[in-house]
């Protein structure tokens, strides 16, 4: 509504003239416009209403999905108990911070030795803005949040094999790139190869927009200068009193940038999941696990393996190991089940329901992923290269190096995200080796970007999902061929049980995923148990 | 995830072209990063990273497809591993006797197993079913050949 022609309508009268006269959908688009409507399927805090008449539900997963459901539900009035095989709450949300212990499948086992209050986040480590669910109970449950930075203009872009290996700042890259391409389409128009395309009128505005957006100059030219400086900044920054101006700096060359490949790294920025702002958990994102967790007095049972769930007309029974009590099998048994077990786990498990369901169980292959956490007797990238938050990315195997967002400027020690790979032949290969050479590797990698590696470095761990006992994986990796023929299998209710995760989201390897995934399961299930 | 899909859309040509380069490099350092002793970050040289670029594995011949890429999961000795749920051994496996299977396994993926399979070349896949055919307790006849892999490919999802 950018006219405002109807301002003594009321909403909902505006709203019911819109959708009588052109439809639903018009009004749905009409009410995005407005702002009422979200871009999520994120409502607000779900309403379960009805009297479930103490019916009881076992979930299997204390992660995010296991421990919304439980949370909802039984503020709805049901009975819940979560069987979770971590001696933790909260998943693949998970933080590492000194002290921790972690042993991976094959039985190598880490000592995270980082000082106090530095950390490393393992899995989910930063939550779009548009991710209306998670951002809803953090508010809810008290979790703060703090911006978590993906660009900033001074962290790097590099490639092994451009520009001598030498890294580049995002900045010139950015400006460079989009300054070049400004003056070959301001040239192009202004030669008349456009006019096809573009009428008089537009032409004008458009080399307008070029010269303003692209830093050209008035005669729309990029090159070293007042307007390409105030863009990429200068080769010397202005000062005070004398001999303070400032000296402009050379633009890099298009043809450099597009062989360099480095225009690749820009995507990072501009993806939708990636837009500011971002948020993260001051002190980990494990304070969002943790904080589930105590909305759940006594709802939760640790050190529980499940092996078996078998349902019937009645309800469920789930047979687990008790890790706790050195592995003696006990059964529960309840009305209902919710599992959010990873399907990497989910598909070895014997479990009775209908064969499309389990084709659908079967049907996703996890992904494998690595990323490490370095840390450094000193926050050198601030310190030396001025770079305070935000993500270097490289086409090394460590693909990334990010600068924590906290602490900025403090000086003292920092904990690096020293590389993260999502599938690839990179993640295979770093997961196949031990855990110290693997730190070592990314250690040696990230030496290429920032020299003050080789000397600052102190201790490291690195988390390889293939390897987490928990998960076998990462996560769900749908193709669009599978997706299509098993997705909606997955998330049925399937006689009494019902699945959620990220793995039965569109949103996958996203915690909103599990939250959404978990909010929709459990609404369907609870019209089912109150229609029982 | 989606930091993936720009790497993942490079052509084809790209991919060749960034492997060749480093192909006779990864020769040699593949194996020495396949051993277990203590490596020294100094003995790492930086220009010559032992690992894959891109997003076809560099590696060759069975035994360090095996030991940088199925180890991964299934453990350097091929005995797989249990948590939660399990990596099965691939060590004296009688479902090693079907190439069909494993063809299948490499070049589909298996449950929550990815197809690690579309992204080797057929002579990979040939040399790293032949080796785990041979090995860990495994002794089948009859190797298969890079284009009886082709034909698998061609016939299964995977086909690039």
């Amino acid at each position: 509504m950018s006219d405002g022609a109807t301002p003594s309508l009321s909403r909902r009268r505006l709203l019911e003239l819109v959708g009588a006269s052109v439809g639903g959908s018009a009004t749905y688009q009409f009410m995005t416009r407005l702002g009422f409507a979200s871009e999520s399927p994120y409502r607000g805090p779900i309403k379960l209403e009805g009297d479930p008449k103490g019916a009881s539900i076992i979930i299997l997963g204390a992660g995010l999905a296991g421990m919304t459901a439980a949370i909802e539900l039984r503020r709805a009035g049901c009975k819940i108990n979560i069987l979770e095989y971590n001696l933790r709450p909260g998943g693949r949300n998970w933080t590492l911070r000194g002290g921790d212990v972690t042993t991976e499948l094959g039985g190598a086992t880490q000592h995270c030795e980082f000082d106090a209050g530095l950390y490393i986040n393992p899995g989910p480590w930063r939550i779009p803005y548009h991710h209306h669910a998670i951002l809803d109970y953090c508010r809810r449950f008290g979790v703060t949040l703090e911006p978590f930075i993906q660009l900033n203009h001074n962290a790097f872009l590099h490639s092994a094999t451009a520009f001598d290996g030498k890294p580049q700042r995002i900045r010139d890259i950015k400006a460079d790139f989009e300054g070049g391409v400004s003056e070959l389409l301001a040239k192009a128009t202004r030669k008349g190869a456009l006019d096809e395309a573009v009428s008089k009128e537009d032409r004008e505005i458009l080399l307008e927009a070029l010269r303003s957006l692209g830093a050209l100059d008035k005669d729309f030219r990029y090159r070293a200068g007042e307007a390409s400086a105030a863009y990429r900044g200068y080769a010397k920054d202005p000062g005070g009193g004398v001999e303070a101006a400032p000296i402009n700096g050379d633009p890099i060359g298009l043809h450099d940038i597009l062989t360099s490949r480095l225009w690749r790294g820009l995507q990072n920025f501009l993806l939708y999941d990636f837009q500011t702002t971002m948020f993260q958990p001051v002190g980990g994102m494990g304070r969002i696990g943790e904080a589930f967790a105590r909305q759940i007095p006594n709802g939760i049972r640790y050190g529980a393996k499940v092996i078996g769930v078998t349902q019937n007309e009645t309800g469920v029974t789930v047979a687990f190991e008790d890790l706790v009590a050195s592995g003696a099998v006990q059964e529960v048994r309840a009305d209902w089940c919710v599992c959010t077990l990873p399907l990497t786990i989910l598909s070895q498990i014997p479990l009775n329901v209908s064969a499309r369901m389990k084709a659908a169980i079967d049907a996703v292959p996890y992904a494998s992923a690595v990323k490490f956490g370095l840390q450094f007797s000193r926050r050198f990238w601030e310190e030396d290269e001025h770079i305070f938050g935000g993500i270097t990315y490289t086409d090394l195997p460590i693909r990334q190096i990010s600068y924590p967002c906290t602490g900025l400027n403090a000086g003292g020690k920092g904990v690096l995200l020293g590389g993260y790979t999502f599938d690839g032949p990179n993640s295979y290969e770093f997961t196949a080796m031990a855990p110290a050479e693997r730190v070592k590797r990314a250690v040696d990698f990230g030496a290429q970007i920032h020299p003050q590696y080789r000397t600052e470095f102190e201790n490291g761990v690195s988390v390889a999902w293939s390897r987490v006992p928990f998960t076998l994986g990462c996560a769900g990796d749908w193709s669009d061929e599978a997706r299509s023929a098993h997705y909606n299998d997955l998330c049925q209710i399937d006689g009494r049980i019902v699945l959620a995760g990220e793995h039965a989201s569109y949103i996958p390897a996203w915690q909103e995923g599990a939250i959404l995934s978990a909010l929709d399961a459990i609404q369907r299930l609870h019209k089912r148990i109150i229609a029982s | 995830m989606t930091e993936t899909n720009s790497t993942r859309s490079r052509s084809r040509r790209n991919r060749h072209a960034m492997r060749k380069c480093i192909e006779r490099i990864a020769w040699a350092l593949v194996a020495a990063g396949a051993v277990a002793a203590p490596v020294l970050a100094d003995e790492l040289s930086s220009k010559t990273p032992a690992m894959s670029r891109g997003w076809e594995f560099a590696e060759r011949g069975g035994a360090d497809l095996l030991n940088n890429v199925c180890a991964a999961c299934h453990q350097p000795d091929a005995k797989g591993a249990i948590r939660a749920a399990a990596y099965p051994s691939l060590a004296a496996d009688t479902k090693l006797a079907s190439t069909d299977f494993l063809l299948a396994v490499l070049l589909d993926g298996l449950r929550g197993m990815p197809p690690v399979g579309s992204m080797m070349s057929d002579e990979q896949v040939a040399d790293v079913v032949n080796y785990v055919r041979t090995h860990f307790g495994n002794s089948y006849a009859g190797a298969v050949s890079a284009a009886e892999v082709s034909a698998a490919r061609r016939s299964t999802k995977s086909a690039p």
